[in-house]
């Protein structure tokens, strides 16, 4: 079939709409990758010269170290313990009926409404005025709060795809309901789980606004000490790090998607 | 009509009882799923629950595995009160619609399952998965996946996983409706085949009713949350009791006709000019006045138009179906407007042709009008 000239300017202009939507999303990693191979502290584009020396910096700059083992130390224990409630309050939810289902439901998910910042403001005046230390635990906490929407609403999903019938024929079979648990719904459901903590622990580690308000010198998680960095240098150390962030975030939903199909995790399919 | 056909079958299955249900109901939210009802199954006997999607076939047999506990009433199997009994613990096997094989195992270890829970020793559950899977015939499948079988053949392994147990009572809810119709039939007899010579109580669940005819000791045919009729097969199909059951099982002429008088059985008719003096099979008939008719297809005869004593009709439709011919008729006095007849196939009917229906003067039935 023949084409108007309308139809094929429609046409163009909607790849090139496309394009630049997509070239918007991509194109602050490009300047971000450019300046972190820049020599010069100041960034020039086109960069004069060439140089890995902000990632060496990246590297050597104490805080750097001690923030990234805390942010990952603070998202492994907290996607487990998210995961550990999560799951169960997910199970709750699918399983059984009661009187205050939705007003719990409404609490539980409250965290994707009430700002990130609201949240670690409220957990820091909570330790403060029941003078609470405010350690490690106290920035696993907020980010348990803002992280378990996500885990319940994952493991929800998955229950949800669950056929009852393998349940049933499992206890008709003779299996009490812990070992129904045990041998049928917790493997059928282990690659939902392994997902939604993964995700749990990546959210976690990206989580900056609400642990701003809690992190102490100790407690400092990758992302504070980043924007503690950029308050008192102005150089692409910044960048360097951005990049290999990025990269490594990357690596591991690629390995995610791999194994258990983000799509199903992330409900969107 | 319940009541008169429940002692019938209670007396009948007085010897050794599989499974008894005294009043068992059940409502979810306000919507009665389940009226209270009274049944007892014989050891050995299959049983089939036969009724239309919402008839609570499906509630009363998740009610005897276990599933679903009931509002009211008791449940006993094999003389044990199992009413609050979590299913585990109930001994029955049960094949779902869509076998619920566990996807994460193979044919072996669905089929050991129910022999682990019970702490069977490994010899003795190699022993009889072997003898399980071999009766299912599917030795050769026990390392293969779920996935990796035909539908049948995932049937079968659902089959060998619930016999495997030695169950008290066997369920089947609606095990052949996602095989294609030749596969269907085979396993129907195998199906039957390795229940009778087992011996097995099964409580069978369809909504085909010729699956139930064939099938079946004794059919239950249900709607609207109760059981309308108990009986063989055969009383099921030539003694219907309702309307209802007269066209949910086979297929049936219904006639608007207005009753003038009966005495026991037999009953004095019109069809508009037409008289008819008829013998039912029923001992309840409703008072004279409007009533309707019912007559199975192959008790009708095709004869001329204003033959004494038959029903006006004008062929409507010839369909040929091989062996036979169905004629479809245009009728005043059908309840749809149309009667059907089965004819030879040799018999060859212009649309438009008058004819007359000629009417058994045995065993029609007369249902009150709806």
């Amino acid at each position: 079939m023949k084409k108007s000239l309308a139809d094929h300017l429609l046409d163009w202009s909607g790849r090139i709409f496309l394009t630049a939507i997509l070239g918007f999303l991509v194109l602050p990693f490009f300047v971000v990758a450019i300046a972190s191979f820049n020599k010069g502290a100041i960034l020039s584009f086109p960069p004069e010269a060439w140089s890995v020396q902000w990632y060496v910096n990246a590297f050597e700059y104490r805080d750097f170290g001690a923030g990234l083992r805390n942010s990952l130390r603070i998202a492994a224990i907290g996607a487990g313990i998210a995961l550990i409630a999560g799951a169960g309050f997910a199970f709750v939810f699918q399983r059984y009926e009661f009187r205050f289902k939705s007003g719990l439901n409404a609490i539980l998910m409250s965290p994707l409404i009430i700002p990130n910042f609201t949240i670690g403001l409220g957990i820091l005046i909570l330790t403060a005025s029941a003078s609470l230390p405010r350690n490690l635990w106290t920035v696993v906490t907020v980010h348990v709060i803002i992280v378990l929407p996500f885990v319940v609403r994952s493991v929800y999903v998955s229950l949800q795809n669950l056929e009852r019938n393998y349940e049933n024929a499992a206890e008709s079979l003779g299996a009490s309901p812990a070992y129904v648990l045990l041998t049928i719904t917790a493997p059928l459901l282990l690659p939902g789980l392994i997902a939604g903590g993964i995700f749990a622990a990546i959210l976690s580690f990206n989580e900056f606004t609400a642990s701003l308000y809690v992190v102490n010198r100790g407690t400092t998680t990758l992302p504070v000490a980043m924007y503690n960095y950029v308050r008192e240098y102005a150089d692409p150390t910044l960048a360097a790090i951005s990049v290999m962030y990025a990269l490594a975030v990357a690596v591991l939903l690629l390995v995610l998607h791999r194994i258990f199909r983000l799509e199903r995790v992330l409900n969107v399919e | 009509m319940l009541s008169d056909t429940l002692p019938k079958a209670a007396s009948k299955t007085g010897e050794q009882i599989a499974v008894q249900i005294d009043g068992v109901g059940k409502s979810f939210a306000g919507t009665v799923a389940l009226k209270p009802i009274w049944l007892k199954i014989a050891r050995g006997e299959f049983l089939t629950l036969l009724g239309p999607s919402g008839c609570g076939k499906t509630t009363l047999l998740n009610l005897i595995a276990g599933f679903l506990e009931a509002d009211a009433g008791e449940l006993f199997i094999h003389r044990d009160l199992v009413t609050r009994v979590p299913p585990h613990l109930r001994e029955i096997g049960i094949v779902f619609q869509n076998y619920a094989l566990f996807p994460h195992m193979s044919v072996a270890q669905n089929v050991a399952y129910g022999l682990r829970t019970r702490r069977v020793s490994k010899v003795e559950i190699t022993e009889r998965v072997r003898e399980a899977l071999a009766l299912v015939k599917l030795e050769d499948f026990a390392d293969r996946r779920p996935r990796q079988l035909s539908g049948g053949q995932q049937q079968r392994v659902a089959l060998a996983r619930a016999l495997v147990i030695r169950p008290r009572v066997l369920l089947l809810d609606e095990p052949f409706s996602a095989l294609d119709r030749n596969l269907r039939g085979a396993m129907q007899v195998e199906l039957r085949e390795i229940q009778s010579s087992l011996g097995l109580t099964t409580v069978f669940v369809t909504h085909d009713q010729s699956e139930a005819l064939s099938m079946s000791d004794r059919i239950a045919v249900m709607s609207r949350a109760q059981i309308q009729q108990i009986g063989t097969p055969d009383e099921i199909y030539d003694r219907p009791q309702s309307r209802f059951v007269s066209t949910f099982v086979g297929d049936a002429n219904l006639f608007s006709a207005t009753l003038i008088s009966s005495s026991g059985k037999d009953v004095r008719l019109k069809l508009g000019e037409v008289g008819l003096d008829l013998t039912t099979y029923q001992s309840d008939l409703p008072a004279p006045g409007p009533v309707t008719l019912f007559v199975r297809p192959e008790h009708c005869r095709l004869t001329e138009a204003g033959s004494p004593g038959a029903v006006p009709a004008t062929v409507a439709l010839a369909v040929y179906q091989g062996s036979y011919t169905e004629l479809y008729l245009d009728c005043p006095f059908a309840d749809t407007g149309r009667a059907m007849l089965r004819v030879p196939a040799s018999t060859v009917m212009a649309p438009g042709t008058a004819v007359g229906i000629a009417l058994p003067q045995q065993g029609p039935a007369i249902f009150p009008k709806e």
